[in-house]
């Protein structure tokens, strides 16, 4: 456990220590927020234009669903931004350590690697938490001008915490296979992005498979968080799709030790 | 303390080590010469649990490397080829890391880490950031992180490469200082290293071990082909020929100003045995002046040309 910590917080400190915590927590921010107002925006003008169109026919103004139609999007944006963002966190874990011959002082220390691979795991987990906190200030806004449902909110973001998890996990998988950053960064992205489209292929191939592809899609068991379901079903796909990464790591630091590179 | 026992490691097809075995008792420091790439990191990441070992067997301190490789990792430091030095962290933040991970309880931290940073001399840059630091600090870092626990064995791989002169004195100076409390494995291809650091030596060379002895014995031992430089006047053919005679010559070589009046021949023999008074009672009973002779010991850097390069033919 002690081991673990000491994993987990020099972790944190190198990502503090550096540009890279500032420039993904400020940027991931940013694009949040440039996608925050044009969502806003659009969904003000749709509010106004049935306000409009209900005047012009003399009826009541109908009650659009802020949850719906403005926080559901941007969470959605958000979850896409996180599968470009994170593969930056995460791509130096094992990389960076291979490089520098670190690595060593790590595989030679009492620690076990899986307390080293979960250790780092957290780190970009805690990383990624902060990032969506951060966000958290847009919805406060929402909170503050109108009046949206909180519970929808909260699954949305535990959606987007399991989701973000999951990227990471194999961002951490990529980064044990290479002592080059951009090459663990480029798997990673390419990994996850076909894992989030697989779904779509279900549309061209025979229900049945289609069925079971849409299954791995991450994206798809997003949807129902974002809409305010929490159904186990879909927080044992997220934990079991973390674990697999988590998994192909322990094998992968485990084989390179054997194959002595 | 330490036992190797026919270690054999294969990356691939290839062969790094083969059937490498010998022993270290506690408290010796131990130089691991070999020219470059002859396996040397190689023995030394089996030791230290890096690498496991495709045959064979080690143990440190009764530990099986493999087997019980977290006990063994508790009783070993080790400095690798290029310190592993997290470059963006301060040295003391560096060093507690280090600490925690080798599993030191937090109270005794703040002295083990104190206490290496004194033994080390980077005290007075704790707070700097690594990659400030110049080689020779980074080096004594890496020292310090393998001292950090107070190991029972210290595995140090080439620990004064990349060092100036200076730098190189007192890294040993430093290592000399250590041995005692610690049992030491230190891998160098600088030779004169060896003859000041270390109370053993096993020279190994294309993964094998060519030779296992202290300094002075290996010398010695391979004196038995010990070198004699004569100065003599005479027919140098009909000298060499005739020395060639005696029992346990092996060559003659005529060096520089070749004439009848005084020429230097060098003579290489083999076996133990006393060969001078034979030569010079041969030389005199034909009647040819012998102005000096000189018996030249092999220093450490000639057993180790011998060693690992005998299977080539002689050394140019």
């Amino acid at each position: 456990m002690r081991n673990y910590l000491a994993i987990v917080e020099r972790e944190l400190k190198s990502y503090f220590s550096s540009p890279i915590a500032y420039v993904v927590i400020g940027l991931f921010l940013l694009l949040s927020g440039v996608f925050f107002y044009l969502i806003i925006s659009n969904f003000v003008q749709m509010c106004m234009r049935a306000d409009m169109q209900a005047q012009y026919y003399r009826m009541a103004p109908p009650k659009l669903n802020v949850n719906l139609m403005a926080i559901r999007p941007i969470l959605h944006n958000m979850s896409l931004f996180a599968l470009f963002f994170l593969p930056l966190v995460t791509m130096r874990l094992y990389s960076d350590e291979k490089r520098s011959g670190t690595i060593e002082l790590l595989s030679t220390s009492p620690l076990t690697n899986f307390q080293s691979i979960f250790g780092k795991f957290t780190a970009g987990g805690l990383l990624f938490l902060i990032m969506l906190a951060s966000t958290f200030i847009y919805i406060i806004l929402l909170f503050i001008y109108g009046n949206p449902e909180l519970g929808p909110v909260l699954t949305g973001y535990l959606g987007l915490f399991l989701l973000g998890l999951s990227y990471i996990s194999f961002g951490v998988f990529f980064s044990t296979l290479t002592d080059n950053q951009i090459v663990a960064a480029i798997s990673t992205v390419t990994f996850i992005l076909i894992f989030w489209a697989i779904g779509w292929v279900s549309g061209f191939v025979s229900p049945a498979v289609g069925k079971v592809l849409s299954n791995f899609s991450l994206i798809e068991h997003f949807d129902d968080f974002a809409k305010g379901v929490l159904d186990t079903k879909h927080i044992i796909f997220y934990l079991s799709f973390i674990t697999m990464g988590l998994f192909l790591s322990f094998v992968s630091i485990e084989s390179s030790r054997w194959r002595g590179r | 303390m330490i036992d190797v026992k026919q270690v054999t490691r294969y990356f691939g097809q290839v062969a790094a080590v083969t059937d490498i075995s010998f022993q270290v008792e506690k408290g010796e420091i131990i130089g691991f010469l070999g020219p470059n790439a002859a396996g040397k990191t190689t023995t030394m990441r089996v030791l230290t649990t890096y690498l496991p070992a495709t045959s064979g067997t080690a143990t440190i301190a009764g530990f099986d490397v493999h087997e019980q490789s977290m006990e063994v990792r508790k009783r070993i430091g080790y400095l690798p080829e290029n310190p592993p030095l997290y470059q963006e962290m301060r040295v003391r933040d560096y060093l507690n890391f280090v600490a925690k991970i080798k599993g030191i309880e937090s109270k005794n931290m703040s002295t083990a880490v104190g206490e290496a940073m004194e033994k080390t001399a980077i005290t007075d840059v704790k707070t700097r950031v690594i990659k400030h630091l110049s080689k020779g600090y980074k080096q004594r870092v890496g020292l310090a992180q393998a001292i950090v626990h107070n190991p029972e064995v210290l595995v140090l791989d080439e620990p004064t490469v990349g060092l100036d002169p200076k730098q190189i004195i007192e890294v040993r100076e430093l290592i000399k200082g250590l041995a005692g409390d610690h049992t030491i494995i230190l891998s160098t291809h600088i030779l004169p290293e060896v003859s000041m650091t270390c109370e053993r030596v096993v020279i190994i060379d294309k993964g094998k071990v060519v030779a296992e002895d202290t300094p002075e014995n290996l010398t010695k031992n391979l004196s038995g082909s010990q070198q004699l430089t004569l100065s003599i006047g005479g027919p140098v053919k009909e000298i060499k020929e005739n020395l060639l005679k005696i029992k346990g010559v092996e060559s003659v070589t005529a060096k520089e100003n070749v004439n009848n009046d005084s020429s230097t021949l060098i003579i290489e023999s083999k076996g133990k045995d006393e060969i001078r008074p034979i030569i010079a009672k041969a030389i005199v009973e034909k009647g040819w002046s012998l102005y000096e002779m000189k018996s030249r010991d092999m220093s450490l850097e000639d057993v180790f040309l011998h060693l690992t390069t005998k299977e080539e033919g002689p050394v140019q």
